[in-house]
């Protein structure tokens, strides 16, 4: 049986992907958000995930205003990187996983979610920077991908609780895929950021903090959190962090955190990263339980 | 449930963040024609047409004069009024061969400096900037 073992949030910046590639990523500026993520380059390498379903935004690359889906699924065998402007990444292509990706997508239909299949596109660095930024400087990707594109750019993009919600039907699916998988699934892009406007620049790292804070534990709290509250109090791109809320659904009703950073600037943002393991209770059962509780007044 | 049932109730909120244009579907269709041209610079030839010709390129689309003329002056704000989208004229700024520190910060009424300045400082505070009719 496939099993999601972990959770990744993490901002999915450009600039990373052009400073990884220059071999900048150790200068002054640079390194304080890289070594964030060191972490979890050797944690990867140990938990060796056969797939990764990958939750991000494309930025105006394999999706133009011709069609705009709020959800899609890549079922493809293979993507590129796409030329962003000034060329496409000098990065491996992206193997998808079609046979998990086709199941999930049905599995989603079923449990009545409007999914878009995509069978060709190129990928963005809204994915080939998360991938850069947990494993390095790679010949080959050492997992399979199955990218999931929410749209976060024209509005209105899908609430918290939706995002939520699929992450929890991703959740079934891949628990119903018959083959032994070990399976991650990453929620990318933000945190606080504004890229338009006489706003522009603006971070908020308190809410970040409290955003992050948020995803471990038992709350559900933040599938609550309404569109304007993102974009008053994070900037109209902050938004992003709703993809991270398909991730956070994915992993169950509780969570613990094994890694966590963040860090200002990068380029126009705040750079966030948490990774997450679903927790299946037994600590806080322990603690919560007559036995436990008793444990101290027998002693 | 987390979001107004009245699309309008949720529309009119967008509208009262100082110094932001949200992309709501009113933008998406007045600026249809003008992100498609962004898009199309995404393809090595058509940076080469465009940087031969801006004005002659720019005829093959069809934008409003107002459009057109804000794309030759590089008024990102004009543009975003005119339905431009941040992640479409980044095509536009990126063929001219700017970072997206630099083409936002001509945003912001600031120098390329000061704005790189006020991020390495943390960034610009939400504090004042949330709301125009509560002024926090």
């Amino acid at each position: 049986m496939a099993r999601i073992t972990a959770g990744v949030g993490s901002s999915h910046v450009p600039l990373l992907g052009v400073a990884h590639d220059q071999q900048k990523d150790r200068d002054a500026y640079f390194a304080p958000i890289f070594e964030g993520f060191d972490w979890t380059r050797e944690w990867e390498k140990t938990e060796k995930p056969d797939v990764v379903i990958l939750v991000y935004n494309d930025h105006a690359s394999a999706f133009d205003m011709k069609i705009i889906p709020t959800f899609a699924i890549g079922c493809g065998e293979r993507y590129k990187p796409a030329d962003e402007g000034w060329g496409p990444r000098p990065v491996p292509d992206v193997h998808g996983h079609p046979d998990l990706a086709w199941h999930i997508a049905q599995s989603l239909i079923l449990d009545e979610f409007d999914m878009t299949i995509i069978n060709e596109m190129e990928v963005d660095h809204g994915l080939t920077v998360p991938l850069t930024m947990m494993f390095g400087d790679v010949a080959e990707w050492p997992v399979k991908v199955v990218p999931l594109a929410v749209n976060v750019v024209t509005y209105p993009p899908p609430s918290g609780n939706r995002c939520w919600a699929l992450g929890e039907a991703i959740a079934r699916a891949v628990a119903s895929f018959p083959e032994d998988l070990n399976v991650q699934v990453w929620g990318t892009g933000g945190m606080s950021h504004q890229l338009q406007g006489p706003r522009a620049g603006l971070i908020n790292k308190e809410w970040d903090n409290d955003f992050l804070d948020g995803l471990v534990g038992d709350t559900d709290r933040l599938r609550k959190v309404p569109h304007i509250e993102y974009l008053r109090e994070t900037g109209s791109e902050g938004i992003e962090m709703v993809m991270w809320l398909i991730m956070r659904g994915a992993l169950g009703k509780r969570t613990k955190a094994i890694h966590r950073h963040y860090h200002v600037p990068c380029s126009n943002t705040a750079i966030g990263h948490i990774v997450l393991r679903p927790d299946n209770g037994e600590s806080f059962d322990t603690r919560d339980s007559t036995a436990a509780s008793d444990a101290p007044l027998t002693a | 449930m987390t979001e107004p049932r009245d699309i309008h109730a949720y529309l009119a909120e967008f509208e009262d963040i100082p110094g932001t244009r949200v992309f709501t579907a009113a933008r998406a269709r007045q600026g249809y024609h003008l992100n498609q041209f962004a898009m199309s610079l995404m393809k090595p030839e058509n940076r080469e047409k465009w940087k031969a010709d801006e004005a002659a390129y720019l005829d093959e689309w069809q934008l409003t004069d107002e459009q057109k003329q804000a794309v030759l002056a590089r008024d990102y704000n004009q543009l975003l009024d005119l339905g431009g989208n941040i992640y479409f004229l980044a095509k536009v700024f990126s063929t001219d061969g700017q970072s997206f520190v630099q083409a936002v910060s001509t945003m912001t009424g600031v120098s390329v400096e000061e704005y790189q300045a006020m991020m390495n400082a943390g960034g610009r505070s939400p504090q004042g900037v949330r709301s125009k009719k509560d002024s926090n």
